[in-house]
């Protein structure tokens, strides 16, 4: 283990969570201002610094200061110490997957390759899916430590919901890591690079549009979201962490909004290519009608990088449409597309990759 | 580094999995138990096992002890659940399981020598494991799929089995 290892690795590490922690800031108060918008609201505008409001961006730091200063309830017939440590297992699980996220194409610093993953290990997928099924824990726990009998039953719907999920967003996934033959999210995203034809990029989404479909629902539902917000369910019924109050309950909150960022970079790496520009290649846009346009490696890099982010960007835009545009899906309705409709899909989806990679590989 | 990472893993491992049979409340002892199977997992990958690592929290944190945490809080057993046992059995007990511990560690530390060869890093990606299960081991691994299978089918005609008794409890009552 060089210096050199170590200066890279704490700056990959500070810089991801500076990255999903700004961005999920940003996101309540995307949230908000999309909801105002589309019921017709002007929305969170009132927060000012000295007067200054550029359209109520410091709203997030109002509400940080909120929950910081409100009271930290505990119940008391509840277990302490688990209520204490839940928002906790429901958060750092989350953060930890972000380790294999890769956050843009590899740089050449000083003569040397550097992946922008934090961790390249040759899992990277199977990593995903362990710490996903870890973060139902915080979930179930909090619910339980409670000693409330409503965030009881909803830490049970929870982890019903969460676990008949999960199993759809696995086997959505297969199907792509069929096609590519790894499990690792660097090398899924160069397997993208290229046309077919010479013009259509060679994005996940193209050859597995099912996946893509399937992968979409499921995610929501792992993320816990409208139209899958049972375990929370705000307005009607009484969410798992009712009893939480204060930054323990700001953690469950934010907890989401990372989840939001993640599948979001989830979906652009395993289906829209990640980094991967159309016609963009190591020395500029090659089109396919023939013209070239040439550029420095440093704005490829850099144009690389803003691709990634815009479509991380326009997914989590897109999970905001769709949690204002939907209602909430009952227990049961939730529980047959699960079961009934998405499984067997993703099967069916699982035979055809099946067949097709063994016909054309 | 290795040897005191491995140090402070396998202290966590050996004080949780203690824990988890030490511990009153059932709930805790379940989480002690998940976090017994964590320490496993980062043993495994310390010994360049990362796919076993990896199953063993999809499978065993992520999965089953899902369902263990399910079934103890739906249960919802008191914490003050005394079992005592008094009187010569309790002495004998204590020696027997004394025993025990003394025979699995001699037979354990016996073989033990330290390791000659280097270590094959590459023994446990995904891609190794792979090609041994499904190249080498293919008719052993299919055979245990299909005895999944049948478990699966064994539970779905379970549970789809009509609750004869109460129905015509019920009809009878009524009529």
């Amino acid at each position: 283990m060089d210096t050199f290892f170590l200066i890279e690795s704490v700056v990959k590490i500070f810089t991801m969570i500076a990255a999903v922690m700004g961005l999920a800031t940003i996101l309540t108060w995307v949230e908000r201002k999309q909801s105002a918008v589309m019921q017709d609201r002007i929305g969170a505008n009132r927060a000012d610094i000295f007067g200054i409001r550029i359209i109520g961006l410091f709203q997030p730091f109002a509400d940080a200061i909120k929950m910081i200063t409100k009271e930290d309830y505990i119940p008391p017939f509840g277990n302490k110490v688990l209520h204490m440590i839940a928002p906790a297992i429901a958060y750092i699980p989350v953060m930890l997957l972000f380790a294999v996220i890769p956050m843009g194409p590899p740089l050449e610093i000083g003569g040397r390759i550097v992946n922008t993953q934090i961790a390249n290990i040759d899992i990277g997928l199977l990593f995903i899916f362990a710490f996903g099924g870890i973060a139902v824990y915080g979930a179930v726990i909090g619910g339980w430590a409670s000693n409330n009998k409503y965030a009881l039953i909803a830490a049970i719907r929870t982890s019903a919901q969460m676990i008949s999920y999960e199993v759809c967003l696995g086997l959505s996934l297969i199907g792509a890591i069929m096609i590519y033959g790894t499990v690792d999210l660097s090398q899924m995203i160069a397997e993208q690079s290229g046309h077919w034809f010479g013009w259509i990029p060679r994005w996940g989404i193209f050859i597995q549009p099912l996946g893509a479909l399937l992968f979409i629902p499921a995610a929501i539902a792992e993320n816990k979201r409208i139209p899958f917000d049972l375990p929370e369910a705000e307005s009607e019924i009484i969410g798992y962490y009712t009893e939480y109050s204060g930054l323990k309950g700001g953690l469950f909150m934010m907890t989401e909004f990372i989840e939001m960022v993640l599948i979001s970079a989830l979906f652009s790496v395993i289906f829209l290519g990640g980094w991967n520009v159309p016609w963009l290649e190591y020395n500029g846009f090659n089109f396919p009608w023939g013209g070239t346009w040439t550029l420095n490696i440093w704005v490829v890099k850099g144009m690389q990088f803003g691709a990634y982010f815009l479509k991380v960007a326009v997914l989590i835009y897109f999970f905001t449409l769709v949690r204002w545009t939907l209602p909430r899906f009952r227990y049961d309705q939730v529980m047959r597309l699960g079961w009934r409709y998405l499984f067997p899909l993703a099967l069916i989806n699982l035979l055809i990759t099946g067949i097709a990679v063994v016909l054309f590989a | 580094m290795e040897v005191a990472l491995f140090i402070l893993i396998a202290l966590v491992t050996v004080v949780s999995a203690l824990l988890v049979i030490i511990r009153k409340n059932a709930v805790s002892s379940v989480l002690f138990l998940v976090l017994t199977f964590f320490c496993l997992a980062m043993l495994y990958v310390m010994l360049g096992a990362q796919f076993i690592a990896a199953m063993q929290v999809i499978v065993y944190a992520g999965a089953i002890m899902v369902l263990f945490i399910f079934v103890v809080m739906l249960l919802n057993l008191g914490t003050d659940q005394k079992w005592e046992i008094t009187g010569p059995v309790r002495k004998w007990m204590g020696f027997g399981s004394a025993a025990g511990i003394l025979l699995i560690a001699v037979l354990a530390f016996r073989g033990m020598q330290s390791p000659t060869t280097e270590m094959d890093t590459s023994i446990g990606t995904v891609s190794s494991i792979g090609e041994t299960m499904f190249q080498s081991y293919v008719l052993p691994f299919e055979v245990a799929s299909v005895l999944l299978l049948a478990a699966i089918i064994g539970v779905v005609a379970m549970i789809s089995r009509k609750p004869v008794d109460a129905t015509t409890v019920e009809g009878g009552n009524e009529s």
